[in-house]
Formats: C-alpha cells, sequence, structure tokens
C-alpha cells in the first residue's frame, strides 16, 4: 500500500473549484498582453482593452481542462526518459532562481559566480534521488539580461538531466528555447522529448504581467511545458483562510491553463505553485511555515481532481544557515508533498525564502529525498509469509546477514544514507573527526565534484550552444562570457 | 588471469565454492601455501575490508568474503600445520563473566577468522581464569573481551590484573569493545585498544601482528 495524506473532504474540494471558476467568470482576470486578451475574446471572453480586464468563460475553462494532457515525461540531454509525471509518482528537482549562495568556507552568503553554477550543474549529475536539475540560482557575474539563458546554457553543458527553468524576459525565450534546438536537433524532436519546464507567475491577485503571459504563449507555440506558479499570500494578497487561498489559487491557476491551452491544445502542463502564508510579525512569506505546506498539498488534491499532474515549491526552508530548522523544515515539506503525490517536488537546496542556494544543503536534501522516495514505496511482504522456515535458519545459523532473503531484499527495504547522515556509533564518529552536519555534507559534495563525469553530448552540440550563448551575450554588451572550467 | 588473483577476486564475490575450488587447483600446481594464502585469501580480504570501510560494500558481503576466506583456509590449514606455517594471529575471545550478549562478540570473531586469524572463541559468561588459561594454552597473540552491560564492563579489569600477576600483560594484547566501553576506560583500565566495530578491531589486531 502507498502511505497517502490528504486534506480536502468530499465536497469541499467541488466547493472550491466551482467558487474558483465562478470569479474567473465574473471578476475575471488582468492579463497586460494585447494579444493574448484577444485570443481570449475571439474564444468568447469578455475583454476590455483599457484596464486588461479578461472575463472568462465555463466554456473557456472546460475546454483548457479537457486539452491539457493528464500527464508527460521530461528527457534528459542524451534523450533518454528521466522524470515521469504522471498518476501519484514522485519526483525532486532543486528549488530555482536563489539569488545568493551559502558559502562554506565563510558561512556567510555572496552573489553566485558562473563558478559556483559549474560545481552545482556537476553535483547534480550525482544526486541520484533528485531526477531533474533546475536553473537554481542566477549568475551575477554575467549582464543581468542573459543571466536567465545563461543558466539553462551551463546547466546543459555540465549535467545531463532535464532542467526546470524559466525566462525572465520576453526577449529571452528565443534564445533559451534555441539553446534546446540545439540539443534536440528540431522543434520536431522537442515536442516529443520535452526538456525543460518552464516556471510561469501570475501576480496576486488574479493578474499576469506581459512578459509571464508571453512565455506561456510562446512555449505552448513549440509544446515546452509549463508550471504555473500561482502565488497567492495567505492573509495579505489572498483570504487568510486556507480555503480562501486555495480558492484564488485555484482562479490564478486555470487562468493561466486558458491562456496555453488556447494556444496550443494538448501543451504539457503541471498544475503548480508557490503559494504561503504571510507571516504578520516579520512581513515575510515562510515556505517553511506548516500552512503554506497544507496549502501546496491541498491544491494538488485539486489538480489531481481536474486530471492535471502537479508541482510545488515545497520541501524547502526559512533557516539562514544548514541548521535544525533547515532539517525540519525540508523533511516536513519532503515527506507531506510526497505522501500527497506532488509530481515534481520543487525544493532541495534551498534556504532564505527560496532566495539562498547552499551546495551542502542540496547534499543533505538527496538524502531526505531518498528516504521519502523509500517512505512511500510503503510496507509490502517480500516472500514472508510463511517464516517459520526463515525463523529456523535464524535460529541454526545464529544471524540472517547472509541470508539469501536477506542478500535479495536487503537493499530495496532499507534506504542506505549516504554518509552525510550520521549513523555511526559514537567512537567511530569522533575518529572520523566528529565532523558537523555541514562538515559532512560538504565533504560528500567534494567527493561528488572529484567523480563527477562529463555530459555525453556531440561536440558539435557543444559547440553550437557556446556559439548561441555568445552571440547572446555580444547582443548586451559582453564581448566575452567568463572563463568555465573543464 | 593469475589463479591467485583469481582467488582474490572470487573471495571479494563471496564465491566460497568458486573459492574452495581455485584453492584446490592451486595446491595441486604446488603454488606455496603461504603465498596462496597472503597473495589469495588475504589479498582479497583486504580489499573487502577497504571496499567496507568506504561504505561501497556492507557487512553483509564482508561475510559472504569471509565464508568464501573459511573455505579456502579449511584446505589449506593441514598444508599450514604440515609447513609449520603460522596464521596471521591466534586470538582468543569472549563476553565477560556475568555477561550473555554476544550478537558483537561473534560478529568480531567471523570477521577476524575472515581476515585470516585463528580464533579460540571462549563463548559468553568467561571467567578471568578461563580468558588467561586459554592465552596462554595457545600462545594467543591478543586476547579480546566484548560486554554489552555496565554493571559487567568492570569484569574486564579483573581479567587485565590476573594477566599481570601471571607475567603475560604487555606480552599479549588486550583489545576491549561493547556497547558501554569506550577509548577513555581501554586506558584506564590498562586495556592496549579499544575497538568500536568488527571491522575496526580486525584492523588493530592486523597492526599488532604485522611484524611477527
Amino acid at each position: 500500500m502507498r502511505p497517502t495524506v490528504e486534506f480536502l473532504e468530499e465536497g469541499l474540494l467541488e466547493r472550491i473549484v466551482s467558487e474558483a471558476i465562478d470569479i474567473l467568470c465574473k471578476i475575471g482576470v488582468e492579463i497586460h498582453n494585447k494579444p493574448v486578451l484577444e485570443m481570449l475574446a475571439d474564444h468568447g471572453a469578455d475583454v476590455r482593452m483599457d484596464n486588461y480586464r479578461a472575463t472568462l468563460t465555463e466554456k473557456i475553462i472546460n475546454k483548457a481542462l479537457v486539452s491539457a494532457p493528464s500527464s508527460f515525461k521530461l528527457y534528459d540531454s542524451m534523450g533518454n526518459e528521466a522524470v515521469d509525471l504522471s498518476e501519484d509518482n514522485v519526483n525532486f528537482t532543486p528549488g530555482s532562481a536563489a539569488i545568493n549562495i551559502l558559502d562554506y568556507e565563510t558561512g556567510k552568503i555572496r552573489k553566485p559566480t558562473t563558478s559556483d553554477y559549474i560545481r552545482y550543474a556537476k553535483l547534480m549529475t550525482r544526486m541520484d534521488h533528485i531526477a531533474s536539475q533546475s536553473t537554481a540560482f542566477i549568475p551575477a557575474d554575467v549582464e543581468a539580461k542573459i543571466s536567465d539563458s545563461y543558466r539553462l546554457f551551463l546547466s546543459l553543458l555540465y549535467c545531463e538531466k532535464p532542467v526546470v527553468t524559466g525566462a525572465f524576459t520576453i526577449d529571452a525565450f528565443e534564445i533559451m528555447k534555441d539553446l534546446q534546438l540545439a540539443v534536440r536537433g528540431s522543434g520536431e524532436e522537442l515536442a516529443k522529448k520535452p526538456l525543460t519546464i518552464f516556471s510561469c507567475c501570475p501576480t496576486s491577485p488574479l493578474k499576469w504581467s506581459d512578459v509571464t503571459s508571453q512565455n506561456v504563449v510562446d512555449c505552448a507555440k513549440y509544446m515546452i511545458p509549463v508550471e504555473y506558479i500561482a502565488m497567492p499570500l495567505a492573509g495579505f494578497m489572498s483570504p487568510v483562510t486556507l480555503v480562501g487561498t486555495l480558492v484564488q489559487h485555484t482562479a490564478e491557476t486555470l487562468s493561466g491553463l486558458a491562456i496555453s491551452q488556447l494556444t496550443n491544445p494538448g501543451t504539457p502542463v503541471l498544475y503548480g505553485g508557490s503559494p504561503a502564508i504571510f507571516d504578520v510579525r516579520y512581513e515575510t512569506t515562510p515556505m517553511g511555515a506548516i500552512e503554506t505546506q497544507m496549502i501546496d498539498c491541498a491544491y494538488n488534491e485539486i489538480g489531481k481532481y481536474l486530471d492535471l499532474p502537479t508541482q510545488a515549491y515545497i520541501g524547502l526552508s526559512d533557516a539562514k544557515l544548514l541548521d535544525a530548522q533547515a532539517g525540519l523544515e525540508t523533511s516536513i515539506g519532503a515527506i507531506l508533498a510526497a505522501l500527497s503525490g506532488i509530481n515534481n517536488i520543487s525544493g532541495p537546496g534551498m534556504l532564505d525564502f527560496e532566495s539562498c542556494i547552499s551546495l551542502e544543503k542540496l547534499v543533505l536534501d538527496n538524502q531526505i529525498c531518498g528516504m521519502t522516495q523509500r517512505l512511500i514505496r510503503g510496507i509490502v511482504p517480500k516472500e514472508d509469509f510463511p517464516m517459520i522456515d526463515r525463523m529456523e535458519e535464524l535460529l541454526h545459523e545464529q544471524h540472517l546477514l547472509i541470508s539469501d532473503h536477506t542478500m535479495k531484499y536487503l537493499n530495496e527495504e532499507h534506504f542506505m544514507p549516504s554518509q552525510t547522515i550520521d549513523r555511526a556509533n559514537r567512537s567511530r564518529y569522533e575518529e572520523e573527526g566528529g565532523l558537523t552536519l555541514n562538515q559532512r555534507a560538504h565533504q560528500e559534495a567534494e567527493e561528488h565534484l572529484a567523480g563527477y563525469k562529463k555530459p555525453g553530448l556531440a561536440d558539435d552540440t557543444v559547440k553550437d550552444l557556446v556559439r548561441l550563448m555568445e552571440e547572446e551575450a555580444k547582443k548586451y554588451g559582453m564581448d566575452k562570457l567568463p572563463e568555465r572550467e573543464e | 588471469m593469475d589463479i591467485l588473483k583469481q582467488i582474490s577476486e572470487s573471495l571479494q564475490k563471496g564465491d566460497h565454492e568458486k573459492v574452495a575450488m581455485l584453492t584446490s587447483q592451486a595446491i595441486e600446481e604446488k603454488i606455496p601455501v603461504k603465498k596462496i594464502l597472503d597473495e589469495g585469501l588475504i589479498a582479497g580480504m583486504n580489499v573487502v575490508g577497504e571496499e567496507f570501510k568506504h561504505h561501497r560494500i556492507f557487512l553483509p558481503s564482508v561475510l559472504l568474503a569471509a565464508r568464501a576466506m573459511y573455505a579456502g583456509m579449511d584446505l589449506i590449514k593441514p598444508l599450514m600445520i604440515r609447513d609449520n606455517i603460522p596464521t596471521i594471529g591466534k586470538v582468543v575471545i569472549g563476553t565477560i563473566k556475568g555477561d550473555l550478549h554476544d550478537i558483537g562478540k561473534n560478529l568480531v570473531g567471523i570477521m577476524l577468522k575472515g581476515a585470516g586469524f585463528e580464533v579460540i572463541d571462549l563463548g559468553n559468561d568467561v571467567t578471568p581464569d578461563r580468558f588467561v588459561q586459554a592465552a596462554k594454552d595457545e600462545k594467543a597473540d591478543a586476547v579480546g573481551m566484548s560486554a554489552l552491560l555496565t554493571t559487567t564492563m568492570t569484569g574486564m579489569k579483573d581479567v587485565i590484573e590476573l594477566m599481570k600477576s601471571e607475567g603475560i600483560y604487555g606480552k599479549i594484547k588486550v583489545i576491549i569493545g561493547g556497547a558501554p566501553v569506550n577509548r577513555e576506560f581501554a586506558e584506564q583500565i590498562g586495556a592496549d585498544s579499544y575497538a568500536y566495530d568488527g571491522m575496526k578491531a580486525v584492523e588493530i589486531l592486523k597492526e599488532y601482528v604485522k611484524d611477527k
């Protein structure tokens, strides 16, 4: 039995969805993008160009719900299947777009560089329990206008895993699409084997900017999967109640679904988000708050009810260091998300309201992801009945350490964490240096980096990627990209 | 491939049948027994120890390799006795008087044997007299004592005191282990060393007998 958790009772879920549709059909949504408004008008929406408001119809929403696929897969840069976003499958991906990195040597935050990003991408090749990479942070040593595409470029160059990413501008989509075409060879291949997911974020309440709505449209044209990241803030930019925030999140997400599915029916999407409660003491948006995580799990139920694969920013922490809070918030989130069956869980590596990456935390979180994957495999009998013979074997042999049954099921039944998780007896722990969690995680990171192997991309593909990125950099006045290590 | 290398690799895989077969073959080919032991069996076990230490393999694989080691040892043992070739070392082990918890001690025994040691296992609830007598009779290189209880661990000191009065303290090494025991306690009672697990015991004892 796969263990599960549910938050919304029958009846409540349906009421949330119907209330959200009611809001979209009565109040509508603000979209600062004329072609998108025109497209919605063509499909029967009541559109006002002066205040950018589109009041949708049930017909539009139903049409979008019918055409959106209920599952899809991601493929790595070599074309191999890597992520299955269907049913209750759980996949992890690092959080995204942090602006700081927690420096191991100084224990302080600083702006990340190309070299940090390369270390991250290399490390991701070895994070066995994190299925895809994300453009997790923004290198500050390139022109800001190419910082989105540059992350994708580095990720593709150093790690084969598919990439959860996003464009910061309308123009950046072009190069980010071209980089993917260089890897896949053609638009048809890219549509057949998606390599990336683009995060597209409405603004609460009920608003799409020119950039984000255009990103949804552009992705749809190339069948590039999109995850909608609505961010209602309970008590501030959405009702204080979790149910009220869920209604608003549903409305905002469905409006995004309408834009992509009317542009190109069948475009793969994830029913995602990054909602949070608003902490009225600190004026912050705690991602590690238990209520934030409850909202995430609940909207996942709504997504599943609408027959869509799901995503959430959950399993991350607001702590500033790799401390106990970092571990507890991340673990609670990862476990709840996995029990809920959220298909793509964005979180590993992140601290400080998702503004800071820590490579040591990424290494620790990889272990949390592994434990979580084990958890949802549940408890199932494996040649356990009848057990008389095995008990006799135990009594006769004095132990079962080399029993055939042990050898057959050890690795399936027991998750074997890395040395970052301390399971040594105290004497051994002390003899091996009495290292802190942070030190052990750093040591593991260094071992992974030493064992790094380059992706199998063809030389010509690498040359294409470099040429595309250099041309893009030139457009914004950068004659040379920062040095890259091998 | 060189037959000794094959023995080593089959042992690493825990294939006791193949190790037995290859060892017989090596004996037939008149390869010196010492060479079969050192470059085949023990060489293989050394690799296993390293792999285990770095978490690349787990305890069951070590025990399977140990079983393969016994399979080879059983065949060369008579020849070692005939040619007067010593094992790498001889250790007397047991749990201390009053303590019936012998899971840890048994594991240490399996691993020591697997590493090529001759192990005289006195069982559990062993009195100081028996420890000391066996150490003398067997001309052991070391005595290994284990305890699980804080109430019994003090009995280790009695063994050491008896060894002193019998004049074998310092000549025969003392190694201790068990959940309540630690390095400080070992120093306090005058034990030569403390091992926090079975593989550590092997490592320490191998160091002691290295120059034999």
